[in-house]
């Protein structure tokens, strides 16, 4: 079985190194934006946020078509970890742009621009996976369609990106584009630091629950191996994978 | 025109609850789940302790655990996981 706690240590000094020196650019470096002023300083959290928990979706598809390919359980269970994050990453960022809305719109949700839309509803797509796991009992069927789940999500995420892309009307200012980013340098480098320590923090986060989650199973197969299966307490049912 | 283009900036005193208000909400988000997978891992400890206690009552009876390994050391195990007898360097990590 693999340890997902090797290289943890390295990473996390890494991603806390990160994170501090883009909150210092953040805070200390970066003009003020000449249109929204120091509101615009929520956008070098909301954007990374938002980005890496898309990326997130899309990754936890990527390790469901490995799940399927392969039947190797374990990549179902890095499916719904990397899923689990971007939840919660997700989440972030929609409170994070919801409080920017309110104090540059007025209001904390606007319903007409579609990128605000979609993204609630890739973010409510997979707020469905977790009740949809622990709806199926049998742990087998529960893994497999779990990964088909996770890969139309995945998959669903580019398709609505691109969707959105085309859209003429909206309220959301399309600050990067596919030809570059409309940023000035010192804005750039800040957002691109800014998206690296996220980007870290997702990939310390999934390998500390991934970690978390191998240490119980071992130590139950331990159980099991030492006192044998007579003294354990069968498993309960759950949404999470089991081994 | 979009809304955004015509919105106007927000003095610095009124727009800082708002920007405070959003990194105060990442690290809350943080906290939380830092908090939970804390909870999760006091209660794999407890586990591991019950579990050497439960091969420590075996041994007490006189029988052997199934397949266990007569030299297993889990306490020394469990000392060494928590950094008891650990050296310089030699991370559990």
């Amino acid at each position: 079985m693999p340890t997902y706690g090797k290289g943890l240590r390295g990473l996390s000094i890494l991603t806390f190194a990160t994170i501090t020196v883009a909150l210092i650019l953040v805070f200390f470096y970066v003009p003020l934006d000449a249109t929204q002023g120091f509101i615009q300083k929520i956008f070098y959290i909301h954007v990374p946020l938002a980005i890496v928990s898309l990326c997130g979706f899309v990754f936890g598809g990527v390790l469901a078509v490995m799940h399927l390919r392969t039947g190797d359980r374990r990549y179902d269970m890095r499916s719904y970890v990397a899923i689990h994050m971007a939840l919660i990453f997700g989440v972030a960022a929609l409170v994070a742009g919801s409080i920017w809305a309110k104090a540059s719109w007025g209001h904390w949700w606007v319903w007409n621009d579609p990128t605000l839309v979609s993204y609630l509803i890739i973010l409510l797509m997979f707020a469905t996976y977790m009740p949809f796991r622990f709806s199926i009992e049998d742990p087998e069927r529960q893994a497999r369609y779990a990964s088909v789940f996770a890969i139309l999500g995945g998959a669903f995420v580019p398709l609505n990106f691109i969707a959105v892309r085309a859209a003429q009307q909206y309220v959301h200012p399309r600050v990067l584009t596919l030809t570059g980013s409309n940023l000035p340098g010192p804005m750039l480098l800040t957002f691109l630091v800014s998206l690296l320590g996220i980007a870290l923090l997702y990939i310390t986060l999934w390998k500390y629950e991934m970690a978390a989650k191998n240490a119980r199973i071992q130590l139950r197969a331990l159980r099991r191996r030492l006192l044998g299966d007579d003294d354990l307490s069968p498993l309960q049912r759950s949404a999470a994978p089991s081994l | 025109m979009s809304l955004y283009a015509i919105a106007p900036a927000l003095p610095l005193h009124a727009a800082g609850k708002y920007v405070a208000g959003a990194y105060i909400v990442f690290v809350l988000v943080i906290l939380i789940y830092v908090t939970i997978m804390a909870i999760r891992l006091g209660r794999t400890e407890r586990a591991l302790v019950e579990l050497g206690r439960d091969i420590a009552r075996r041994e007490e009876a006189g029988g052997d655990a199934p397949g266990a390994p007569a030299e297993l050391d889990l306490e020394g195990e469990a000392a060494h996981l928590s950094g008891a007898s650990r050296g310089p360097g030699d991370s559990p990590l």
